[in-house]
C-alpha cells in the first residue's frame, strides 16, 4: 500500500487506475449496443423518401401524404395566400423566416404537418385554419399562417420544410 | 424498531430451516409480531391497499399478455377480441384498465396522508423519497400501459408525452427519435413500450421492498406524530390489529373498485381510445388518463414549451424536497392550525388543476391555471418554509398512550398485548 509520506505513485497504484480504466471501457463497450439498438433501424432507415403526384390538388386545398410515419402537407396555395404570406413583417414573427426561405415553387407549400409544440397533427380543413388562415392545432391551440409560420400559441418553431425536389411540374419527392 | 427477532419454529423443521434462512422470523418480525402505533387511523390502511393493487395488475396484467398482441397492425384487434372473445376478457382487460385508476386513487390518498401528518420528516425522509420514486415508476407504467391498446388516445397521449424530449436544447430531437426507434411514434415504439411495461411494475415491485424494509427501520409516523416510547402501552401488534383493519379497509375499497368494474367500467376512460390510431388526425379535444390532469394542467399554464415541460417535471420532483422545506417541528398537522388551512387549500389547488387539465387550454381556463399553478409551487416554496418560523403549533401529548386517553376522557383500557 501507498503510505501517505510517498510522493511517488507505486506500481500498484498504477494497476489499480490501469484496471479500473480498461474496466471503465469494457462497460462503455458493451453498454452501447444495448442503447444503440433503440434508434431507427436500417428498414426504418429505407423507407425515407417517396414520390406523390401532387396534380389532383386543387387550388386552395391541402392534400396530405405519410412520409416516415408522419403527415406531410401538400398546399395549393391561392394568389391571396401567398400574398398574405409574403407581406407579414419579420418583426412579427415568433420564429422569424421569409415565404421565399421556406417554398420553391411559390404556388405549392410543404410542410411536415406535426405541430412543433408536441407533436399534434393541426388542422387545415377549410373553416378550421386559425387566425391566420393557415393552421389550427387543437391539441394545445397554435396558430400557424398560410406559410407554415407559427403566429400564436405554445410552439415555439414554424412548421418543419421537408427535403424535396419537384421531379417534374406535377411530381413531387420528398426526403 | 423491529430488532433481531425473537421468533422460534415450533417444530424441528421449521428451526432446522430458520437456522439456515430465517425468513419465517422475517415474516414474523415484519408482519405479525410487528409494533404498530395503536392510535393510527383508516388513512394507515393505503398501504395495504396499494400492495394489494400492485398484485392485483401484476396477475391481472400477465394474463393479458397471454391475449395481446404488440403490433400496430394488430393490437387494436387484439384488445378487441380480448373483449369479445377470449373467456372472461372484457373482465381481465376491465379490472386492469380500472385497477389501474384505483391504484392511483390510493396512491393519492396514501401521498396526502403522508403529507397532513407530516410521514416526511426526520427520521423518514428516505421512506419518503422511496414513496416519490415508486409514484414516478406507475406514473411511467400507466402512460406505457395506456398505449398498448393503440387507441386514439393511445397514439396521441403517447406522441405528446415523448415529444416533453424535444424541448430539451440540442440533443432533445436525437433523444426522441431514439425514444421512438423511427422519426414518428410507431411499431418500434409499441413494441418497447410493451416491454417495459411488462418490466417496470417488477421495478415497482422492488423498490416496495425497500420502502417497507426503511419503514420497518424507522417505524410508522402515526396521526399524532409522535414516536412510540413504551411499547407496551403505546403499540399493539400488527397481527390481528393491524391486519384486520387493514382487511376490512380493503374489502371496503374493493366495493368501490367491482362497481367500476362491473357497473361503469368506461367512465374513466375516454370514448375517442375505442378508435384505432391513425397518425394522420388528432383527435378535436386530447386529454391523458384522469390521474395525469392536474400535472398537464401546470404543463399548459406556463406559455414557453420548455418553461411548461420543466414546470411539469418539476412540480413532481419537488415532492422529494418536502422534507426539507418544512421546516415546523412539529410533525402532524393536527396540532398546527395554519398549517391545516394551507394543506386543505393544496388539496382544493390539486383538485382544481385536474379539473383544468380536462379542459381545453383556453381563456379563463388558462388564468385559472397560472393561479393555481402559482399557489402549488407557492405552497412548497414559500408557505412550508414560512409556517415553521410563524405558526404557533398547538401542545403536542407527551406520547401516544396520552393522546389516546385524552381523546377517550382518560377512560381508554391498556391495549391488549
Ligand atoms: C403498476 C402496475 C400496472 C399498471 C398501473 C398498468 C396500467 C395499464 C393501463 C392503464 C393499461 C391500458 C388499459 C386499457 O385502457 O386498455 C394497461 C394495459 C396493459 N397492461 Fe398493464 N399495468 C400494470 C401492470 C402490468 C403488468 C405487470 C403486465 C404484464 C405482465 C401488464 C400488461 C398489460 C397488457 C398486456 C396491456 C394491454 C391490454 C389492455 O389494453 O387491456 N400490465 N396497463
Ligand atoms: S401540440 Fe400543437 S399546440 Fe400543443
Amino acid at each position: 500500500m501507498a503510505t501517505s509520506s510517498t510522493v511517488e505513485p507505486t506500481r500498484r497504484d498504477f494497476l489499480f487506475i490501469a484496471t479500473g480504466a480498461a474496466g471503465a471501457v469494457g462497460v462503455g463497450a458493451v453498454a452501447w449496443p444495448l442503447i444503440s439498438q433503440m434508434n431507427p433501424d436500417a428498414s426504418t432507415l429505407a423507407m425515407a423518401s417517396i414520390e406523390v403526384d401532387i396534380s389532383a390538388v386543387p387550388l386552395g386545398s391541402i392534400m396530405t401524404v405519410k412520409w416516415r410515419g408522419k403527415p406531410v402537407f401538400v398546399r395549393h396555395r391561392t394568389p391571396k395566400e401567398i400574398q398574405e404570406a409574403t407581406s407579414v413583417p419579420l418583426a412579427e414573427l415568433p420564429d422569424p423566416e421569409t415565404d421565399k426561405q421556406r417554398v420553391q415553387k411559390p404556388e405549392w407549400l410543404v410542410v411536415v404537418g406535426i405541430c412543433t409544440h408536441l407533436g399534434c397533427v393541426p388542422i387545415g380543413q377549410a373553416g378550421s385554419r386559425g387566425d391566420y388562415d393557415g393552421w389550427f392545432c387543437p391539441c394545445h391551440g397554435s396558430q400557424y399562417d398560410t406559410s407554415g409560420r407559427i403566429r400564436r400559441g405554445p410552439a415555439p418553431k414554424n412548421l418543419e420544410v421537408p427535403t424535396y425536389s419537384f421531379l417534374s411540374d406535377t411530381k413531387l419527392k420528398i426526403g | 424498531m423491529s430488532g433481531p427477532s425473537t421468533y422460534v419454529p415450533k417444530s424441528a423443521l421449521g428451526r432446522w430451516f430458520e437456522s439456515r434462512l430465517p425468513i419465517a422470523g422475517l415474516i414474523h418480525g415484519s408482519f405479525i409480531a410487528y409494533p404498530t402505533p395503536r392510535n393510527l387511523n383508516y388513512w394507515w390502511t393505503f398501504g395495504g391497499i396499494l400492495s394489494f393493487m400492485l398484485v392485483a395488475q401484476i396477475v391481472t396484467g400477465i394474463v393479458l399478455t397471454m391475449h395481446y398482441t404488440p403490433h400496430v397492425d394488430l393490437a387494436f384487434a387484439s384488445v378487441e377480441s380480448i373483449m369479445r372473445d377470449v373467456n372472461w376478457g372484457w373482465f381481465l382487460r376491465y379490472a386492469h384498465s380500472n385497477g389501474a385508476s384505483m391504484f392511483f386513487v390510493a396512491v393519492y390518498i396514501h401521498m396526502f396522508r403522508g403529507v397532513y401528518y407530516g410521514s416526511y420528516k426526520a427520521p423518514r425522509e428516505v421512506l419518503w423519497i422511496l414513496g416519490v420514486i415508486i409514484y414516478l415508476l406507475m406514473m411511467a407504467t400507466g402512460f406505457l400501459g395506456y398505449t398498448l391498446p393503440w387507441g386514439q388516445m393511445s397514439f396521441w397521449g403517447a406522441t405528446v408525452i415523448t415529444n416533453f424530449f424535444t424541448a430539451i436544447p440540442l440533443v432533445g430531437d436525437a433523444i426522441t427519435t431514439w425514444l421512438w426507434g423511427g422519426y414518428s411514434v410507431g411499431n418500434p415504439t409499441l413494441n418497447r413500450f410493451f416491454a417495459l411495461h411488462y418490466l417496470l411494475p417488477f421495478m415497482i415491485a422492488g423498490v416496495v421492498v425497500l420502502h417497507v424494509w426503511a419503514l420497518h427501520v424507522v417505524g410508522q409516523n402515526n396521526p399524532d406524530g409522535i414516536e412510540i416510547k413504551n411499547v407496551n402501552r403505546d403499540a399493539v401488534a400488527f397481527t390481528p390489529y393491524a391486519t384486520i383493519k387493514d382487511s376490512f379497509a380493503l374489502v371496503c375499497f374493493l366495493i368501490l373498485y367491482a362497481w367500476f368494474v362491473f357497473q361503469v367500467p368506461n367512465y374513466l376512460g375516454h370514448a375517442d381510445n375505442y378508435i384505432e390510431a391513425n397518425p394522420l388526425s388528432t383527435p378535436a379535444h386530447i386529454v391523458p388518463e384522469w390521474y395525469y390532469l392536474p400535472f398537464y394542467a401546470i404543463l399548459r399554464a406556463i406559455p414557453s414549451k420548455l418553461g411548461g415541460v420543466i414546470a411539469m417535471f418539476g412540480s413532481i420532483a419537488i415532492l422529494a424536497f418536502l422534507p426539507w422545506l418544512d421546516t415546523s417541528r412539529v410533525r402532524s398537522g393536527k396540532y398546527r392550525p395554519m398549517f391545516k388551512i394551507f394543506f386543505w387549500a393544496f388539496i382544493l389547488c390539486c383538485l382544481g388543476l385536474g379539473y383544468l387539465g380536462s379542459m381545453p387550454a383556453e381563456g379563463g381556463y388558462v388564468i385559472a391555471a397560472r393561479l393555481l399553478t402559482t399557489y402549488y409551487f407557492g405552497f412548497f416554496i414559500i408557505i412550508l418554509p414560512l409556517l415553521g418560523i410563524f405558526e404557533t403549533p398547538k401542545p403536542v401529548p407527551a406520547s401516544i398512550a396520552d393522546a389516546v386517553l385524552a381523546r377517550n376522557g382518560g377512560a381508554a383500557a391498556q391495549p391488549a398485548e
